[in-house]
């Protein structure tokens, strides 16, 4: 136990002058999705039956593989923001939040990267 | 901090019930919650009996009536009984309010009772509400200017009078902040929606001379964005105010200053 005033208490460490650009970022992220889960949302129903070539190769297309790149930066970057304030919010532990903090910017990276290198596989067929 | 049950110590007893002598016709019943520091048991609820005919139309009216009449160890915080000191604010029938301006006849069947949620209780009815006036004192609710102060007073034009309108009527009662989901679980570093209304107040008051240093102390993960819009504060507030607008606003003069 420590015997603090209740202003040190609520005063803490100070404004840690952060959290505007995660606002920010989170709001532009949601914007940007819109539009771009509709666009693949809505190629993919006209691709349902297609032959796999047939897909392949859409897919690999200047057109398609560069929408899609922004779906998938977008969309792992929104994943982590939300995620992170779900984690801030929930755990209060310092060490588990510190943790689950670290996993999810590697889960979202991690899985952002896979589905990058998928989507240029595809395009240069490397 | 998160708890989805309540601790042991919380667990809520049936109570007392208190029945009127007499067999009026026109009776409400109260469930209160009781707790006392001093007996070592757990919390209870207790029923009241109260006769409407000799009562007055309030909340606060049956309160004091059973704190008169009926058992004078019921503890609860009252002041001017008419919505503006704010002291009355309780949980009545599931929702936080001021039982001062809170009609009886608006509830239902019984009329549940509890101290203001997620917050330390001192006795029945009153909860520590220590942190949240902190808090308060925290964000310097005063005017700051470096400006040599003007022989007679600080100007204000109209239109910029007319800002403060719908932040100045906020009393303090500590009904938004403790229905705030957000503030349950951070109550200790987020500031909760009373205290940034009330920061909004200072931030957009034309004579206020320390606009920036006040977004520097707010623009924080857990002071200022902990709130995610869930809306009970605009929801509870017995003045009608809308602290989630105020927080709004308050972001986005944060990505104002930054574009």
């Amino acid at each position: 136990m420590s015997i603090q005033t209740p202003l040190n208490k609520v005063r803490g460490l100070g404004s840690a002058q952060e959290g505007v650009g995660h606002f920010w970022h989170q709001r532009v992220t949601a914007v940007a999705l819109v539009p771009l889960v509709l666009w693949f949302l809505v190629s993919l129903y006209h691709h349902i039956g297609d032959p796999y070539q047939e897909v392949v190769e859409w897919l690999g297309k200047p057109t398609t593989a560069i929408p899609l790149l922004f779906l998938i930066l977008a969309g792992f970057y929104h994943m982590k923001l939300g995620m992170q304030v779900v984690v801030e919010d929930y755990v209060q532990k310092d060490s588990s939040k510190i943790i689950l903090l670290l996993l999810n910017n590697l889960v979202a990276i991690g899985l952002g990267v896979v589905c990058v290198y998928a989507v240029l596989k595809l395009s240069f067929g490397v | 901090m998160v708890e989805l049950t309540l601790p042991k110590n919380s667990k809520i007893r049936k109570g007392k019930t208190w029945k009127t002598g007499a067999k009026p016709k026109n009776k409400k019943k109260f469930k209160v919650y009781r707790w006392s520091p001093d007996d070592g048991k757990n919390p209870s609820m207790d029923t009241y009996e109260v006769d409407m005919d000799t009562c007055g139309p309030m909340v606060l009216d049956a309160l004091i009536k059973i704190k008169n009449e009926i058992d004078p160890t019921l503890t609860f915080r009252r002041s001017c009984r008419e919505g503006v000191c704010g002291s009355c604010a309780m949980n009545i029938d599931g929702r936080n309010t001021l039982a001062c301006t809170k009609a009886i006849d608006d509830v239902d069947g019984e009329v549940t009772i509890y101290p203001l949620p997620h917050m330390e209780v001192v006795k029945d009815l009153v909860p520590d509400l220590t942190t949240f006036y902190t808090q308060y004192a925290s964000i310097e609710p005063w005017l700051h200017t470096d400006t040599p102060q003007p022989e007679k007073e600080w100007l204000q034009s109209r239109e910029d009078r007319d800002e403060l309108d719908g932040l100045y009527e906020c009393i303090l009662c500590a009904c938004c902040s403790t229905s705030c989901p957000s503030y349950w679980w951070n109550g200790d570093r987020y500031l909760g929606p009373a205290v940034l209304l009330q920061a909004y107040r200072w931030l957009i008051d034309s004579r206020d001379e320390a606009t920036g240093d006040r977004l520097d102390d707010l623009q924080d993960p857990f002071r200022l964005y902990r709130c995610h819009t869930i809306m009970n504060c605009a929801n509870t507030c017995p003045k009608g105010l809308n602290p989630a607008k105020a927080i709004a606003e308050i972001k986005k003069m944060m990505v104002e200053r930054h574009v």
